[in-house]
């Protein structure tokens, strides 16, 4: 057992550490930092500079465009990306639908959608969940009927992040509706502008438009855009479900929060004194910090298990509980540290960067964005309900 | 000991039920709220004529005489409906103060006009350094001429935009934060010198930010004496929150029970999940014990100002804050998707809620007064 860094990987922190300080643009940060949207032009701008340096996908295999980084500096580089408050890729391409392509997709799929997830060329956008199939997702209905050399799609997602932005979405479709639920489920790539996709937004309770619902209509979506073999998408989704376990708990971000709790902290006045001087606050903040560090190093703990050639089961459940109260809890307290100038919001399509007097002090913008927003961060990815199930079942054998 | 209605408190909660069933359908709001103004000048005229606008004032200047368990029943269903009509910062607060420290001349000009609905009133008190301290005043006002000139800024003030008069605390004499030498002022809308920043705030309401710049203000009760009127009427005030909030939780549970009844994945009713389930007794739980201690603090206060009444209104808050937040919270938890969205209802409780929680200082605020008024 070791904790300590090697003189390599301190050496590959000061690098990292120089990269985001120099590299990451002002506007990109600041909107990260508090904890609003990003927009899509942002985002890209982002991702190319990530790309240039060869970081867009480090946990991808090399031969892929992967960095070939050892566990440790793969966690190393995680920190410090949320310590510079600098947004990760966008997930949908690189965590989710990359490492599916190059597991189980064709040599043509991987040749052509690899690099144009690197280059940010496309856009993807998950469609998973349907009206009906939310937590239940093997129930999906929404079908696929083979004819000649195209799927012909009917049906309808649901909630699907970003799909404004996207040009192409992995979906999850029924094409043997006689076989058990997850039996009949294929993983096809589908073209967005495909003719007969529809889309409407669903503005969210923090009045922002990232949730769609996506319409099919005899949407033709080639055979050979299917991954892998017909019938089998269910272990795909699923490889793809447990795939991100490095970062699925957020620690450095909440870290980067904590952080800025503590700086309110420091400006906020209360009975004459500061913030930082009212113990039932401080202590809410000092509890979530001890909170952070058990996750912190459970997840350590997990990834060295892995790095051994230990087999995990459900222990990223763990992570993903714990992770996303944490960072409910963490918004919420940002939001409580603002006082009465927590409840001033008018939604961030109006914040323009920083030559809009805002209500209250500079900091008040966004944390009541994200506190709402976030909310949702332990619906989605299954919800937290869902998460205690498999551990029940998987680790406990209840 | 008597917890129950009687004839004519259940004919006025009966009313103010049918008035939120008839306007305030979740659609109904949801236009509301995007106006410009953020609530309805007709509904505002229906609550005077139906006389909700006097009920708690005496009845020699045309209110109904009412107590603080008819506004308790007033609030609590308009919280049913997250009704948007600023009842409470006029009547309430605003109303409260004027009747409570004004001048027999100053009732007489103010309060039959609110009871008409003719003048709408907000309370200008927090300030940037102020957290829920209310006596953490840095406004300051001189005498000047005949009256007062105001100097200083308010922060968050509900419906300032749209209050016809606003009731400003400001420090006359005394050190930041001493209790004596706060006065209360009454500023006209018109004043010359008065910035009024209106903007929306997270439950679909609206406040502003006021800026004094040599205000003429009318001072409205004694110099220097206007604390403890403060601290009594805010503690009232505190009721009437604490009572919309065990409104708004009821409907939020009464929604999401709804929900677990009705919303199937795995085959079968989500509210078969026995986890679900006791998620779901636990909200109701904490929505009957916020009850009581709303009933209690109501029954309280009609019996007088005492620091037994103190301490029963910031143990309610403390109560009430923490159910709203659970419920609030959960409610959403228990929507999956649905619960993130704008046009289902219930996202709209969880904002109310957590809003509610804040409003009058926190659930630790009133902790660390209950505690030092033990
Ligand atoms: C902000 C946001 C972004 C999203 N992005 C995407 C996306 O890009 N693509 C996509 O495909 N989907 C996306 N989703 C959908 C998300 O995955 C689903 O919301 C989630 O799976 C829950 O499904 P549901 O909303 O239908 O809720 P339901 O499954 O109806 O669940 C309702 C409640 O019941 C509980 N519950 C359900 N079953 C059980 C059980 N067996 N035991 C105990 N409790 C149970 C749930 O935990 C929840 O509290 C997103 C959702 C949100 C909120």
């Amino acid at each position: 057992m070791d904790l300590s860094f090697s003189e390599e990987d301190l050496a590959f922190q000061a690098e990292v550490r120089e990269f985001f300080k120099t590299r990451l643009p002002e506007d990109i940060k600041d909107r990260c930092d508090r904890g609003l949207h990003f927009t899509k032009e942002g985002q890209e701008r982002w991702q190319k500079i990530l790309n240039e340096n060869g970081w867009m996908a480090p946990n991808w295999p090399v031969e892929y465009g992967g960095t070939g980084w050892t566990t440790t500096q793969k966690y190393i580089f995680a920190q410090e990306m949320g310590n510079a408050s600098a947004p990760a890729p966008m997930p949908f391409g690189v965590s989710m639908v990359g490492p599916v392509i190059y597991t189980f997709g064709s040599q043509e799929q991987k040749d052509y959608y690899l690099p144009r997830i690197l280059k940010s060329d496309d856009w993807w956008c998950q469609g998973y969940s349907e009206p009906g199939s939310g937590s239940d997702l093997a129930s999906l209905q929404t079908k696929a009927v083979r004819d000649g050399d195209d799927y012909v799609v009917n049906g309808q997602k649901i909630w699907t992040s970003h799909a404004q932005y996207a040009n192409m979405m992995f979906c999850l479709v029924r094409t043997d509706p006689n076989a058990k639920a997850q039996e009949g489920i294929s993983f096809l790539l589908i073209d967005m502008n495909t003719p007969g996709i529809t889309l409407k937004p669903i503005i969210g309770l923090d009045k922002e438009h990232t949730l769609n619902e996506v319409f099919f209509d005899d949407v033709r979506v080639p055979v050979k855009n299917r991954v892998g073999e017909e019938n089998k998408g269910w272990t795909y989704a699923k490889f793809l479900l447990g795939n991100e376990r490095t970062s699925i708990a957020r620690v450095a971000q909440s870290k980067r929060k904590i952080a800025k709790l503590r700086q309110i902290a420091k400006n906020e006045h209360v009975n004459g004194g500061r913030l930082e001087e009212d113990r039932d606050f401080m202590r809410k903040l000092n509890q979530i910090e001890v909170d952070l560090m058990a996750i912190e190093y459970t997840e350590l703990r997990m990834l060295s298990m892995i790095e051994n050639g230990k087999k995990l089961s459900a222990e990223p459940s763990l992570l993903k509980i714990k992770g996303t109260e944490i960072q409910q809890r963490l918004t919420d307290l940002l939001v409580e540290s603002l006082g009465m100038y927590g409840l001033p919001y008018e939604p961030q399509r109006d914040y323009s960067g920083s030559n809009e007097a805002p209500i209250g002090p500079e900091y008040a913008t966004g944390p009541m964005a994200e506190h709402l927003y976030l909310k949702a961060a332990s619906i989605y990815g299954g919800s937290n309900e869902i998460q205690r199930n498999i551990i029940s079942k998987m680790v406990l054998g209840l | 000991m008597d917890f129950e209605l009687s004839e004519e408190q259940s004919l006025l909660k009966d009313s103010v039920d049918r008035f939120v069933q008839d306007n305030y359908a979740p659609e109904m709001r949801a236009k509301l709220v995007e106006t410009d103004l953020g609530f309805s000048r007709d509904h505002w005229k229906t609550m005077a004529e139906l006389g909700w606008l006097g009920m708690p004032f005496s009845e020699d200047v045309g209110g109904f005489g009412g107590g603080a368990v008819e506004t308790m029943i007033m609030m609590e269903s308009m919280g049913k409906g997250l009704v948007l009509e600023p009842f409470f910062t006029t009547v309430i607060l605003g109303g409260g103060l004027v009747a409570e420290a004004g001048s027999a001349d100053q009732i007489e000009a103010i309060i039959p006009s609110v009871i008409e609905g003719n003048t709408m009133l907000a309370f200008a008190y927090a300030e940037r350094q102020s957290r829920f301290n209310l006596s953490d005043v840095e406004t300051t006002a001189e005498k000047s001429g005949d009256g007062y000139s105001l100097n200083g800024h308010k922060a968050v003030v509900y419906h300032g935009a749209t209050a016809d008069k606003i009731i400003v605390s400001a420090r006359t004499s005394g050190e930041a934060r001493d209790e004596s030498g706060i006065s209360l002022f009454i500023v006209d809308k018109d004043a010359s010198g008065l910035e009024v920043q209106g903007y929306r705030t997270v439950d679909g309401q609206r406040a502003a930010e006021v800026t004094l710049d040599n205000v003429a203000g009318e001072l409205l009760g004694e110099e220097g004496k206007a604390f403890p009127i403060i601290d009594k009427v805010v503690d009232a005030a505190i009721g009437a929150l604490c009572a919309e909030a065990v409104g708004a939780m009821a409907e939020a549970n009464e929604i999401t029970n709804e929900y677990l009844k009705t919303r199937k994945q795995f085959g079968i009713p989500i509210g078969k999940f026995q986890v679900l389930q006791h998620r779901m007794v636990d909200m109701y739980m904490e929505a009957e014990q916020s009850k009581s201690m709303s009933d209690m603090v109501a029954m309280k206060l009609d019996l007088g100002y005492s620091d037994d009444t103190r301490k029963a209104v910031s143990a309610t808050k403390a109560q009430i804050g923490k159910a709203a937040k659970f419920i609030g919270q959960q409610s959403v938890q228990l929507h999956g998707g649905m619960g993130m969205t704008d046009e289902y209802s219930i996202g709209h409780y969880f904002k109310r809620l957590s809003t509610l929680e804040m409003l009058f200082g926190n659930t630790d605020h009133h902790l660390s007064k209950f505690s030092s008024l033990s």
